[in-house]
């Protein structure tokens, strides 16, 4: 009798539960299928409207007006403010998250695994190691365009290590744990270059290159950062139908006339000119790469070649969002980008595994 | 009429240990031609060495031309590659896995064409795969995934389809239905070459049966000669019984192990 009581509670409690997930699915499924269809539009004008947010929001407290009319035509210390400083943040913000977002997507297609990232996989942190060294020990003094150089010859590095345990067969899981050890390597040699470089700023600066920031950057950083995440970004878009392809297993994926190898060494290269040039411009961003393709699947789909591009321009968007937080949370500079990112993209990254876990 | 795959003599290595020692075989085309073999016999060696995935020596043909003057996109629209346990990595939905076999016939960043999408619906039909063509692969029974998964392979529709044992992990029903599935791409005049474990399926279904072992072809012919019991005893160890079946043709029942008393 108890039994059966217990039975029809239990039932009722499932059936409800099972109700309440098919009426969220239905609201989702509703609101989903028309924003699925102008996403992309409306990613474009998120990115856009939190860039030009970002720049007219400063610690000068100019009006709106003003800095606007600063950009267009000559007022003094407006039009630097304007030109120099505030239009080079909201600008590289928009490439570093669209590199940082796109170079997601396509490791994740790579690894064919929802939790590989350019962070994780230690990629931005050894970009961040080449910037360290380029700067410090004066290389990029030789010309503006050593420091993005030497920040996309790290990413290289580890993107090549990472390609090389792929090629021998390494599981994914053993590629992320690869990953991790490679950004513990290049975080403690980038501390270790710090503290040996003759400068007196080193600490302070050290944590702005772990972390991230795109605080007081120039239009030089600009002119570095645009071309080379962009073409970092049209390599990873060539690459996308190889990488749907890979969906079905490399054998399958060569058996389509797809030629697997290309496919990995365009995606590494791209992966690394991406990240090493936005890295180069605003330091160690991570989880950005994480977050939007995965917030983006429900209303693209699960194939690589459908995210790359969405997921560049969400990348834009949550990172010029997130630079205009930072600054509001912290107006004093206390709060850095990266940190940030990571605070919303960590946990994101445990509930990820958690569901991974749970789906299996 | 001259075979879609044509075989003399090949060999091939896997990193120095032989996986294919004078190989001849031919496959027709409008046939169901099952290969069959011990664990380890070579089956998907051989398979490899067809599409080009496995360096080998040796005259490989494919409708009369030598494997290496074939183009990468040539060769992927001639033939269709099912690998073994094949699975999708991401839960894609199953129209959209279909659409990835038409790969080969598409240009760079070009959309899909009519062709394409009549090629998807016609695959996904023809395998009875449309009911759930919209729901994710991993929310599908394995009989629904296999059925996808051929879908994928059949949209390219190639002359050639290589299935690596389409059949394993299915139930029975699901088996009969999928080995159907490919008599009936055979009626279409593709050459399907397909592996198997079950000879109980390879004896029933296929027009020509290849017994492989230990990296050679122990012989080639129609199931009844290419199953005989002599061969089953050397091959396999098995001893078998045949019981009358549909069509006239004798059914294989595979009944004891040999050399247990």
């Amino acid at each position: 009798m108890g039994g059966t009581i217990e039975q029809t509670a239990v039932e009722r409690r499932s059936a409800s539960r099972a109700d309440t997930k098919a009426f969220t699915a239905q609201v989702f499924h509703v609101v989903r299928v028309p924003l699925a269809r102008h996403m992309t539009l409306l990613l474009t004008l998120l990115a856009l409207l939190f860039a030009a947010i970002s720049f007219f929001i400063g610690p000068s407290g100019l009006d709106i007006g003003t800095v606007a009319a600063g950009l267009f035509s000559d007022h003094g210390t407006a039009s630097v403010i304007a030109r120099d400083i505030r239009l080079p943040r909201a600008a590289l913000a928009l490439f570093v998250g669209g590199a940082l977002g796109a170079s997601g997507a396509a490791l994740q297609g790579l690894f064919r695994n929802p939790l590989a990232e350019p962070g994780v996989t230690g990629v931005t942190s050894s970009a961040g190691l080449g910037a360290v060294i380029a700067l410090y020990f004066g290389f990029a003094s030789l010309s503006p365009a050593v420091l993005p150089l030497c920040a996309i010859a790290g990413a290289l590095c580890s993107a090549a290590i990472l390609y090389v345990l792929s090629l021998r067969g390494v599981s994914v899981t053993a590629l992320i744990l690869a990953g991790v050890a490679i950004a513990s390597l290049a975080t403690a040699l980038t501390a270790l270059a710090l503290s040996l470089a003759p400068n007196a700023y080193a600490m302070s600066e050290m944590v702005l290159w772990m972390m991230g920031s795109l605080k007081d950057r120039t239009l030089a950083d600009l002119y570095f950062a645009a071309p080379l995440s962009l073409a970092g970004v049209a390599l990873l878009a060539v690459s996308a139908r190889g990488l749907d392809a890979l969906t079905l297993g490399e054998d399958a994926a060569h058996s389509l006339g797809v030629n697997v190898g290309a496919v990995r060494r365009r995606v590494v290269f791209g992966v690394a000119l991406a990240t090493g040039a936005a890295t180069a411009a605003a330091g160690a961003v991570s989880f950005v790469g994480l977050v939007v393709p995965h917030l983006l699947r429900p209303f693209y789909g699960y194939e690589p070649a459908r995210l790359i591009l969405p997921s560049a321009l969400g990348g834009a968007a949550l990172v010029a969002a997130s630079d205009i937080a930072v600054r509001l949370i912290a107006p004093d500079g206390q709060l850095l980008l990266g940190v940030l990112t990571a605070m919303l993209g960590a946990p994101f990254f445990l509930w990820l595994i958690l569901n991974l876990r749970r789906g299996q | 009429m001259n075979p879609a795959v044509f075989l003399q003599s090949v060999s091939a290595d896997y990193s120095g240990r032989p996986a294919l020692h004078h190989v001849s075989a031919s496959f027709a085309a409008g046939a169901v031609t099952a290969v069959v073999g011990p664990n380890g016999a070579g089956k998907t060696s051989l398979f490899r060495a067809m599409l080009g995935l496995l360096p080998s020596r040796g005259v490989i043909r494919i409708l009369d031309r030598d494997l290496k003057s074939w183009s990468g996109s040539g060769l992927a629209r001639t033939m269709a590659y099912l690998p073994q346990g094949a699975d999708a990595h991401w839960p894609v939905t199953a129209r959209r896995l279909v659409a990835l076999g038409r790969i080969p016939h598409r240009k760079s960043f070009a959309p899909p064409t009519v062709e394409d999408d009549a090629a998807i619906e016609d695959a996904l039909l023809r395998c009875e795969a449309v009911a759930f063509a919209d729901r994710a692969i991993d929310e599908l029974s394995a009989g629904e995934r296999a059925r996808v998964l051929l879908a994928r392979a059949l949209a390219t529709n190639a002359a050639i389809l290589l299935a690596d044992e389409p059949a394993a992990h299915l139930d029975p029903a699901h088996q009969l239905q999928l080995m159907e599935l490919l008599r009936a791409e055979a009626r279409r005049g593709t050459a399907v070459i397909v592996t198997l474990h079950d000879l109980a399926l390879a004896a029933r279904y296929c027009d020509d049966v290849v017994v492989m072992q230990a990296g050679q072809v122990a012989t080639q012919g129609v199931p009844d000669l290419a199953l005989s019991d002599e061969i089953l005893a050397r091959v396999f160890g098995i001893g078998a019984v045949r019981v009358a079946g549909d069509a006239g043709r004798a059914q294989l029942v595979a009944c004891r192990p040999l050399g247990f008393a």
